[in-house]
């Protein structure tokens, strides 16, 4: 099975500047790191190879540096990586970023059977570009994937987590997944394949290699939303307080560990 | 053995007046938590619990307790492994956990003075968010730093770092007599006579109350990561211990785990560990001011890793990838005691070298006695947490399990040149393998010292020196 990952450089913390005049995130000279919704959705192609054979291609989108994303899923075991990269894609929407990875997909050169996207990005939060890749692709697509159970015969099983029940699903091939944070505990990077991979090549894609040559549709230029503001999710610290005379301060206590499902898995 | 004075209608009276009403509990009103500390099986109700909030306070009520021949025994949040806060002869357990305030940042001396009561967890988070370090690290972040003090706490940091001693520039204390005393000083030398200061830290409570303390700080440091380093067998990860702590990396830790424990973190969490495709790993954390510098170390780190025949080195940098990591090795202890009825643990420490040498001697003990031994720890630093599960045995073969493995093991170490306890002090639990491995004369200079301080002894009395 060939498999397409889509992955992202996301800001290294939650405390990262914002250009005022476009709204869009400083990325320069601040750490960087994989998405961490991306990291069980690479576990899950590794799982999926492991289990069908085949090989996987990470892309990306992003300024040069973002290049470390691509060298990181080598070192778990990726086996290929693209990149898209081009001033002209920066400043991009969602559905000018799902537009870039589906021309991206088509222009590359490869068919892939899969393609598997995280939940959402730690910066962006829509979870929403997984959806449109899809739909610009032309393929069905899944999302809230918490289980993948095989792929037979042209299709896929997997089991997509909603808020009142699991639902046990089958899919045509190809097609896209959007995975659950918890459907695998991703690997850690391997420094004997950071070394193996080293010389590595990674396709780069800019505007001149993709079919749809219009800057009109990509980055900034190709962005319908308009940002009214961004900022770094509130940290919300609530305090409860129960009374020392309280009659039920254990009982509240213990509703509200429910409630807040840390109980959940009370044996 | 001292004959204490039970606590009568009118000492009540003068000791709620000194603390009030809300600080004052006797009797029944005493919560079952301050019986004991984590050490099992040792309920001890304290007759009185004075929950104190000042120097003045621990002042008085010394001065009216060694009049009276009543024993003293200073508690923290009670999360010791050695029955050291646990009021043996019953009497006043003096509670210093509300005396919690963080009282100075000195910012040109790069020192932070606090009360006793302070949590672990709380210092670091001040200092941290003013860009500053404290490097001590015991993994037992709501214990008060008066208890870290009081028993010299380690943690994993000490590769690199050192221990709660090292940090330590003043104290402020109360002498069983009921004195105010200060030792040590804002200063980074000192020769000035005997050091008062070290002597109290690691006393656990013996020879004074300490009410105050000047903690020394360092920048924080920019960058970290983490190693996971995968072995085909301890005995292999251990061997290689030495040249990857006295390489020019410094790293801060490392600590080993083996597959077994990671399995009883697995069960415990309910959630995978990043790699099990090894027998036994090293984790090793590295930090410095920079990233290139970080990056450049790791590398130098990785490579000696694999010269001294690790599988491979997994490299976590991010906090979720930390956290995959962390979160299984902070909860060992937990998990360990999780898979068992009861346990009891061992914390000896050994020159670096001779730690593989201790911990193969521990795998022939679980084959000699069919018990379950398990053991993680401080391989950096040669502090081992070595673990004897009960496994549902009788009380009495209990009991025997107990006494032939750790008489074994604490002998072995101490053949090795090792000490009894590494970090969790000695309290009652220890108390007659620390005065087996001491010298006749190092014996006698303890109690003597404890005399000095505390001719009644009723400070902290049934501690750390057989009488």
């Amino acid at each position: 099975m060939k498999i397409a990952l889509c992955i992202k450089q996301v800001p290294g913390s939650t405390s990262v500047e914002i250009d005022e005049k476009t709204g869009v995130l400083k990325r320069d000279g601040v750490a960087a790191k994989i998405n961490p919704f991306d990291l069980p959705a690479i576990e899950c192609a590794l799982w999926l190879k492991e289990k069908t054979g085949g090989d996987i291609t990470a892309v990306t989108m992003g300024p040069p540096q973002s290049e470390a994303v691509i060298r990181e899923a080598f070192m778990m075991g990726v086996d290929h990586g693209i990149m898209l990269s081009d001033r002209r894609f920066g400043g991009a929407d969602v559905l000018a970023t799902s537009y870039t990875l589906a021309q991206g997909l088509r222009s590359c050169g490869e068919k892939f059977d899969l393609i598997i996207c995280g939940k959402q990005t730690t910066d962006g939060d829509t979870a929403q570009v997984g959806a449109e890749l899809a739909e610009f692709l032309g393929i069905p697509h899944l999302n809230n994937i918490c289980a993948v159970e095989k792929a037979e015969d042209g299709f896929l099983y997997a089991v997509s987590e909603q808020p009142l029940e699991k639902l046990r699903l089958k899919i045509k091939l190809p097609c896209l997944i959007s995975v659950e944070k918890n459907i695998f505990e991703p690997r850690l990077p391997s420094y004997k394949l950071k070394k193996l991979t080293a010389g590595r090549k990674i396709k780069l894609l800019t505007l001149d290699d993709l079919e749809d040559k219009d800057p009109e549709h990509y980055g900034l230029n190709g962005s319908p939303t308009q940002v009214k503001r961004i900022f770094p999710p509130e940290h919300n610290t609530e305090h409860v307080f129960w009374q020392d005379g309280d009659v039920d301060a254990a009982g509240n206590f213990f509703n509200l560990l429910k409630e807040n499902k840390y109980l959940q898995f009370l044996r | 053995m001292t004959q204490y004075h039970k606590i009568y209608r009118e000492d009540l009276a003068f000791l709620r007046d000194i603390v009030g009403e809300k600080r004052f509990f006797y009797g029944a009103d005493i919560g079952e938590d301050y019986y004991h500390d984590e050490l099992s099986g040792e309920n001890c109700p304290p007759e009185v619990l004075l929950k104190v909030k000042s120097a003045e306070e621990v002042s008085r009520i010394l001065s009216y307790a060694g009049a009276r021949n009543i024993p003293v025994t200073p508690r923290g949040q009670g999360t010791g492994l050695v029955g050291g806060a646990v009021a043996k002869f019953g009497g006043i357990l003096l509670d210093l956990s509300a005396m919690n305030r963080i009282l100075e940042l000195d910012r040109n001396n790069l020192l932070l003075t606090v009360e006793p009561g302070v949590l672990l967890m709380e210092i670091a988070a001040f200092v941290e968010a003013q860009n500053l370090f404290y490097p001590p690290d015991p993994g037992e972040k709501t214990a008060t730093i008066g208890g870290n003090i009081s028993t010299n706490a380690g943690g994993m940091r000490a590769v690199k770092y050192g221990v709660t001693r090292d940090y330590v520039r003043e104290l402020e204390a109360v002498l069983p007599s009921g004195e105010i005393v200060h030792f040590g000083g804002k200063v980074a030398k000192n020769s000035s006579g005997y050091s008062m200061k070290d002597l109290l830290i690691g006393s656990e409570g013996t020879l004074a109350v300490i009410t105050r303390a000047t903690l020394r700080l360092l920048p924080l440091p920019r960058a970290k990561m983490s190693l996971l380093v995968p072995f085909s067998s301890l005995t292999a990860a251990l061997a290689a211990v030495p040249e990857i702590v006295n390489s020019s990396a410094l790293p801060t830790a490392v600590e080993f785990m083996t597959g077994e424990v990671i399995k009883y973190a697995e069960e415990f969490l309910g959630r995978k560990f990043p790699d099990r495709s090894a027998p036994a790993y090293l984790l090793i954390t590295l930090d410095s001011m920079t990233e290139s510098e970080l990056d450049k170390i790791a590398d130098e780190t990785c490579e000696n890793a694999l010269s001294l025949g690790a599988l491979d080195v997994f490299i976590s940098k991010s906090a979720e990838r930390n956290e995959a990591i962390w979160t299984a090795r902070g909860a060992f202890l937990e998990a360990i005691k999780a898979s068992t009825d009861e346990m009891d643990e061992c914390d000896v420490v050994l020159p670096r070298d001779q730690v593989a040498a201790l911990v193969e001697f521990r795998g022939e003990l679980e084959k000699k006695y069919s018990a379950r031994i398990p053991c993680f720890g401080h391989a950096g630093d040669g502090n081992l947490h070595i673990y004897l599960l009960r496994d549902n045995r009788s009380d009495e073969d209990w009991k025997n399990l107990k006494k032939d493995v750790f008489d074994a093991l604490y002998s072995e170490a101490d053949r090795r040149g090792g000490k009894v306890s590494g970090e969790h002090g000695i309290g009652m639990a220890k108390k007659p393998y620390l005065a087996e491995a001491l010298e006749a004369a190092d014996l006698r200079l303890q109690r003597e010292i404890k005399k000095v301080f505390d001719p009644g002894n009723i400070l902290n009395p049934g501690k750390v020196i057989i009488e």
